[in-house]
């Protein structure tokens, strides 16, 4: 039984998902414009039996984070860019000790401190990493705020069956709106006595554990360059499965298509309407949008029509990060162009139907 | 099919974001698909506000719009910004009491509303965002009077309740 829909602000509704989904140990530090995301957890969590602390800043945050993960808890996390920017070595740690995080990063422009206005710049650095070592992150990326409301709901319990941190980026913008949204039913979630019998690797000593004297270790040190070696082997082994089973996107109009479009959260909305002006002019536009940034849809470019295809245009709110994925996935069989805004500027519609039809011209 | 793109533009503390989260609401009520988008940065009560609402029959592509079929703006540099983005044939609702020039466009109608004065009127400058409001849904027919009914009673709730003929009043121009 899920509800009727509600009108809810983006931001609200991340938040009241990853409490129904089994979130209930929050840590942050506000920033916008994702600051009713901590708002709305102090005021909720608490009500739900969870925790919410505002910690002293996001280092301290994802710390908090590692360490009530590695008791066992269903921990949620959210900040935006820069502050995600500061989170980068705990998420190296959680990777390597395997300890489950839900985690959001409701983006926006940068580099540096940059500004509020929504960006999508951090895409290099939520696919690859600032964090040190071999690691990965799986990555969402909602386009609408039901579509975040359900990537978040099932966050808690993705972290969890994969001991690894998960992801939801939204941009600036999907959190600011509103959208009439269905929210689903709250999951069960284990009380503390419970946590030892069902996650039998988290640190929750020893009472609840019916005499079990096994130790339990949550650690990212390796001295011996042999250990170190299997283990991230054996974490790769994870990754590789993740490569399989967590791709997701959607594909729109490939068919006959003269060019398409690649494009992921709100910029995805503006390509699709791009694809109607486009169609009003007699231009046949499709649309690739990756839900998953990492692993990275690369199937979805096997079902482009090469017959008919001349290029792809990959939109982005960045100087162009994506298109690095795209060109991959493109493997030399099309050319990728890109069209773009930065600094937390967004294009419109026609900008984007402008900038296809100019890169069709110039093949010609 | 019918689709409907709005500005609500006016200075912080009009209530213009309030007018486009109702039409929001009242849409979803009434089963169609909407989307409300916010202006947001570092605002204040006297700076500038303004949201992009849009309601559709079918999912809303994109919720950022460059053009309007309706749009309402509260003061001056509101309407130089937003007149020139309505569509030929769309609405442009003005804030006639403090905007002290007329439309310039002849391919758009213009509806003036003296809120200084329907407001006076009603003892109460606090409803001039649900006057206008009124004007916009009664003139345009963008969703139904009957609905944002409903939705003055799940936004009025508690002590807020007591507000309600006030704004009907205000809403039906009274």
């Amino acid at each position: 039984m899920t509800t009727d829909k509600v009108l809810m602000k983006g931001n609200e509704a991340f938040a009241e998902a990853a409490i129904r989904g089994g979130a209930r140990l929050y840590f942050g530090y506000p920033i916008t414009p994702q600051s009713e995301v901590p708002e709305y957890m102090s005021r909720e969590l608490p009500k739900h039996g969870g925790v919410f602390i505002q910690a002293e800043s996001e280092l301290g945050a994802i710390n908090m984070a590692y360490g009530a993960g590695a008791a066992g808890g269903s921990v949620f996390i959210s900040s935006s860019s820069p502050g995600i920017a500061l989170m980068q070595e705990g998420m190296s740690f959680l990777c390597s000790a395997e300890v489950p995080l839900l985690a959001l990063n409701v983006s926006r422009g940068g580099p540096g401190i940059g500004g509020i206005q929504p960006g999508q710049a951090d895409y290099y650095q939520v696919t690859r990493g600032g964090g040190n070592g071999d690691y990965r992150i799986p990555v969402f990326a909602p386009s609408s705020i039901q579509e975040a409301v359900d990537l978040l709901y099932e966050g808690t319990e993705l972290a969890q069956t994969w001991r690894n941190p998960i992801m939801v980026l939204a941009d600036g913008m999907i959190g600011q709106m509103m959208e009439p949204v269905r929210l689903p039913d709250f999951k069960p979630v284990y009380q503390p006595h419970e946590i030892a019998a069902h996650r039998d690797w988290a640190c929750t000593g020893y009472a609840d554990r019916g005499g079990d004297q096994n130790r339990r270790v949550v650690k990212s040190l390796r001295m011996q360059p042999e250990k170190l070696e299997e283990h991230v082997e054996n974490l790769f082994k994870k990754y590789d499965r993740a490569e399989k089973e967590l791709v997701r996107y959607e594909s729109e109009n490939l068919n006959g298509a003269d060019v398409v479009f690649v494009a992921f959260g709100t910029t995805a909305r503006i390509c699709r309407e791009a694809c109607e002006i486009l169609a009003a002019e007699g231009v046949k536009a499709g649309l690739i949008r990756p839900i998953s940034l990492w692993p990275f849809p690369n199937k979805a470019f096997d079902e482009i029509d090469f017959g008919t295809t001349k290029a792809v245009v990959a939109a982005e709110l960045s100087m162009g990060q994506m298109i690095t994925d795209v060109r991959l996935a493109l493997n030399g069989r099309l050319p990728a162009f890109l069209a773009h805004r930065t600094g937390g500027m967004v294009p419109t519609s026609p900008e984007v139907a402008a900038r296809a039809k100019a890169v069709l011209e110039g093949l010609k | 099919m019918s689709t409907y793109k709005m500005f609500f533009a006016g200075s912080g503390g009009q209530g213009v974001l309030l007018m486009g989260q109702m039409i929001t609401y009242a849409a979803m009520l009434e089963g169609k698909e909407a989307t409300f988008l916010p202006s947001y940065g570092p605002e204040m009560r006297g700076g500038t506000a303004n949201c992009t609402v849009v309601v559709s029959d079918k999912p809303v592509s994109c919720p950022l719009i460059y053009e309007a079929d309706i749009a309402v703006v509260m003061n001056l540099p509101s309407m130089d910004k937003f007149e020139p983005m309505v569509k030929p044939g769309g609405y442009l609702f003005f804030n006639e009491s403090i905007i002290d020039r007329k439309p310039s466009r002849g391919d758009i109608t213009a509806v003036a509303v003296d809120l200084a004065a329907r407001t006076a009127q009603l003892g109460n400058d606090k409803v001039a965002n649900m006057v206008m409001l009124g004007e916009v849904v009664r003139g345009t027919g963008v969703v139904q009077v009957d609905t944002i009914f409903k939705v003055f009673e799940k936004v009025f709730t508690g002590r807020k309740a007591a507000l309600i003929p006030l704004n009907r009043k205000a809403f039906l121009g009274e």
